[in-house]
């Protein structure tokens, strides 16, 4: 059989395994961004804080989870557990997977945010703390009134950056079996659903993450227009 | 009694005493110009009375009202300073405008929240914001920005933007209304539009320190001015006293420096 006929009949079986893989890379993308932007916020002030102790836990934490790969991590946060403290909390399956895989990612990526979201508060000039000290304002009214959307507008960019760089990096949950969409692309290659030695459809994989990561970008660049009514 | 006494201030940055035992008062309607060169204190005076720096000693009362005590811990607290600051207003040099709102909602934002702490916010929400908002946009036509409420910060001209600033000070009715140098951030033609909204003010009976470098100005509007040097009050008087016969060297010294704009 011609290579292209062989291609068009395994098509159907294949795009149904990537699509499924796909969603799976989908769900913790957004698990991620959905756990990891606020705690990240929450990390940001435990970096700023006064209270000396904290502030250092806290940058020594972050520094710790930056500074070593999330691969390590994700192997650590999925088999810790059962390994050492024997007991499994992730439970088994897919499920237990995916609840890993999120536990570490959202850590993960907290981490990198928290230095965002630090740098884009203390980029605000101190007069504007002050403007709202002199007109009474209470130390929250500053933060959500005042300050927080200009850190917003200040850290689109590289927050965009980050997600970016998220949508690919979910591939990395691999590690742990997690069936994503490079892993089903994979399978096919190994031999699943009566396809083996197949490249192709690995090819296709990488056509899911340029076209989602367009859309992204679309969209986060449209936020970006959007926030340029004030400077 | 005077309005204001500011009895004994002293502040230190490290190992530098900025101020070095401050006293002087003012009466209601009095309009108090501060001179002086760069780093004699003028400044960090005006952040003490607005409460943006702590005295580090000293007292400060307005009208019969203790307002700080270095030496009493309970007026050093941030939640009684945030309500006692009030007697206070301050136009800073960098108009520090809140670029993410329009001139109008720059004027409304602090009185907005301010309302939220009535007895009576709940009922009557949708009036109390009509009131605001007529009372801002009342104060942007006084400082002739009438076309300009719904421009930002960054569309406005920094002669307007420091109107806005004024505006939004005035709007919250402080007792005393302080400028950091309110023009330094302004070529002559926009500090002129500046300085004659400063000068309606006065002719309104404001009650205003002007801390400043524009030393006409300061001798016409005010009806008392400090000369600063070094952290310590030099010379303190009428404007005639102080700019026509001084009696310290370091003044006529000063004043010498200006001699062509006087």
């Amino acid at each position: 059989m011609p290579l292209f006929e062989q291609i068009a009949e395994q098509m159907p079986i294949v795009f149904r395994s990537l699509n499924e893989g796909f969603l799976q890379t989908l769900k913790l993308f957004f698990v991620t961004l959905l756990g990891a932007l606020p705690l990240g916020l929450l990390i940001s002030f435990g970096s700023m804080s006064r209270f000396k102790p904290l502030k250092w836990l806290t940058r020594m934490f972050v520094g710790i989870i930056r500074g070593t790969p999330l691969m390590i991590q994700l192997l650590i946060f999925f088999y810790f557990p059962g390994l050492v403290l024997k007991q499994n909390i992730w439970g088994s399956g897919e499920a237990g997977r995916f609840a890993a895989a999120s536990i570490a990612f959202i850590i993960n990526y907290a981490c990198y945010f928290s230095e965002i979201y630090r740098g884009g508060i203390q980029g605000i000039p101190v007069g504007q703390e002050e403007a709202g000290l002199v007109l009474g304002m209470k130390p929250g009214q500053i933060f959500f009134k005042v300050k927080l959307m200009q850190m917003v507008k200040r850290i689109v960019p590289p927050i965009s950056n980050e997600i970016i760089t998220l949508v690919k990096d979910t591939s990395l949950a691999r590690i742990i079996s997690l069936q994503e969409v490079i892993w089903a692309g994979q399978a096919f290659m190994k031999g699943s659903q009566g396809i083996s030695g197949a490249i192709w459809p690995l090819f296709f994989t990488g056509v899911y993450y340029l076209v989602w990561n367009g859309v992204l970008s679309w969209g986060l660049g449209k936020l970006e227009k959007k926030l340029d009514y004030f400077r | 009694m005077a309005f204001l006494q500011v009895e004994n201030i002293q502040k230190r940055f490290g190992n530098t005493q900025v101020l070095k035992d401050i006293s002087f008062t003012m009466e209601k309607g009095e309009v108090l110009s501060m001179i002086g060169s760069s780093g004699s204190g003028k400044t960090t005076l005006l952040r003490c009375l607005n409460f943006l720096e702590k005295p580090d000693a000293g007292r400060i009362l307005l009208g019969d009202q203790l307002l700080f005590d270095g030496a009493v811990a309970q007026t050093r607290k941030a939640a009684e300073i945030r309500k006692k600051r009030l007697h206070f207003g301050l136009v800073f040099q960098n108009f520090n405008l809140f670029p993410q709102y329009t001139a109008l909602k720059n004027v409304m934002l602090a009185k907005e929240l301010l309302a939220r702490e009535q007895p009576d916010y709940k009922e009557n929400k949708k009036q109390i914001h009509q009131r605001i908002e007529e009372e801002a946009r009342h104060l942007l036509s006084q400082m002739g920005l009438s076309e300009k409420m719904n421009h930002y910060p960054h569309q406005l001209s920094g002669g307007q933007c420091q109107r806005v600033a004024i505006a939004r000070a005035l709007n919250l009715q402080p007792d005393i209304l302080c400028f950091d140098e309110p023009t330094s951030a302004l070529d002559p033609e926009l500090t002129g539009e500046v300085l004659k909204v400063i000068r309606e003010l006065a002719d309104k009976n404001t009650t205003m320190i002007i801390v400043t470098h524009e030393m006409a100005f300061a001798r016409d509007v005010a009806s008392k001015v400090i000369f600063m040097d070094d952290g310590v009050i030099c010379e303190m008087g009428t404007p005639e006293e102080v700019f026509v016969h001084p009696t310290q060297e370091r003044t006529k010294q000063f004043l010498g420096n200006y001699a062509g704009s006087l």
